[in-house]
């Protein structure tokens, strides 16, 4: 049964269809990756799975939960799906176990000590445990992503959507990052990612999807997807990137 | 006729100096409280919120402060209710600077990056929370300056609250020139200390802009 179903999903902005009807169902479990030329619609895509954007036909659901337009129907959402940033966005008011604490406090109510503990436990998965009392100016770029890698696990979602993360990184920080979604991906949680890196994606993913002019326009597993590419389109971008 | 000593005029216009700290203090606090609630409402989700309190806001900062006062004053004396000197130069300056505040402060909340609101959106955190607990507490540090420079505007203001009688310094200063003929002293006097009350909070409110931008972070 699929966690995260998108029917006939469609956008504009103004004249501007970004998107003309996503269909799209992802398994728990599944790594996807998304890829295509800059807009393409793959991270407005993205950014409506968890209503970033507002869509403006179709239907996306997660788990048992439809995606609706009030905000308490919003927050039911994202207690399910989790987001991560090519920014990082972390809170740079806060150090970095209070970035990772906040929202199992003030959103589900867990207690200081428990949050704590929570906090502990996904800064460790992530490698960063001792810089729990630091703040997010004083960390790199790779290891501010992986902050919000463990933020955005400490509300325990049932799948992640990461936007581009490692295109804001300097090149020798990327593969701590990936290195950290790698282990995610083996643990059986399910991945969204918009992503450059066309190697994690043929490494990882268990399905790649090239988006093309607002529509998912070839889809498949990454060995043929890669190798065999069968539209005009997905051949060119391919050989533009070079992979 | 009687004279009047320096000493006798400096001692009566620190009594009314008492009035316009009072009134200033409780503009400022007043006023913030009620800017505050402005600011929330001006970034609700719901956009009548939002135009009612834009009208508002446009409304306070488009016309005199002396006008407001008047309306106050005597509006509220329309229907019947006698409004002494005092309320109605608080319930005025209340309403004149809740509307700076509301729109300074907005300044503030508008200047937190998009990705902070989004980010917390993310984390299922409701409007409420994500102003509370994310961009107030960033907004803040940007917002001091302005504020505190703001309540240098309400000190002067609550020399217009003169006009409808509220005996605080400039009304004193012009009672006691009456008395004494001597308006230059006497004005000259007032003019000091409002100066002593304002030029402390104009320079701690540059001081602090440097502070924040020298050293940006927590």
């Amino acid at each position: 049964m699929s966690l995260i179903v998108i029917e006939n999903v469609k956008k504009s902005y103004g004249n501007n269809a970004v998107l003309r009807g996503i269909d799209l169902e992802i398994n728990a479990g599944e790594v996807i990756a998304i890829i295509g030329k800059s807009g393409s619609g793959k991270s407005t895509l993205l950014r409506c799975i968890n209503g970033l954007e507002t869509i403006d036909e179709g239907l996306i659901s997660v788990g048992d939960v439809l995606l609706g337009r009030s905000e308490r129907e919003l927050r039911e959402l994202r207690l399910r799906v989790g987001m991560i940033f090519q920014q990082f966005n972390l809170f740079p008011h806060l150090s970095v176990g209070r970035n990772v604490m906040i929202s199992p406090i003030i959103v589900k109510g867990a207690k200081e000590q428990q949050a704590r503990e929570i906090a502990q436990q996904n800064l460790t998965r992530v490698g960063l445990a001792e810089k729990f009392d630091s703040y997010p100016d004083q960390l790199s770029g790779g290891q501010q992503q992986r902050v919000a890698i463990a933020r955005a696990l400490s509300m325990q979602p049932k799948a992640l959507l990461c936007d581009e993360i490692t295109s804001a990184l300097d090149p020798e920080l990327v593969n701590e990052v990936l290195g950290v979604v790698r282990k995610l991906a083996t643990e059986g949680m399910t991945l969204v990612m918009v992503t450059h890196e066309m190697r994690f994606a043929r490494e990882v993913c268990d399905r790649v999807v090239f988006m093309h002019q607002g529509r998912v326009h070839e889809i498949g597993p990454p060995e043929e997807f890669f190798s065999k590419p069968k539209t005009p389109e997905l051949q060119q971008f391919l050989g533009m990137v070079s992979v | 006729m009687s004279s009047f000593t320096i000493w006798d005029i400096v001692r009566n216009l620190l009594l009314a100096l008492r009035w316009t700290v009072a009134l200033s203090l409780l503009s400022f606090l007043l006023g913030g409280t009620l800017g505050l609630v402005l600011l929330f409402m001006r970034n609700s989700r719901y956009r009548i919120l939002r135009d009612i309190i834009r009208v508002y806001i446009e409304v306070f900062q488009g016309t005199p402060l002396l006008m407001q006062l008047f309306l106050v004053f005597f509006g509220i004396a329309l229907f019947g209710t006698e409004v002494s000197a005092w309320l109605a130069a608080g319930v005025a300056l209340t309403l004149w600077s809740a509307s700076f505040l509301a729109e300074i402060w907005r300044g503030c909340v508008d200047a937190i990056p998009r990705g902070q609101w989004e980010a917390s959106a993310c984390l299922a955190m409701n409007r409420f929370q994500q102003m509370r607990y994310i961009v107030l507490p960033q907004a803040l540090r940007v917002a001091i300056p302005p504020t505190v420079g703001f309540g240098v505007q309400i000190i002067k203001g609550t020399a217009v609250t003169s006009i409808i009688g509220f005996v605080e310094l400039s009304k004193a200063g012009t009672i006691i020139t009456n008395a004494t003929f001597q308006p230059f002293i006497v004005f000259g006097l007032v003019g000091l200390m409002y100066f002593v009350l304002c030029w402390p909070l104009s320079k701690y409110s540059q001081f602090l802009e440097r502070k924040f931008n020298v050293a940006h972070r927590h």
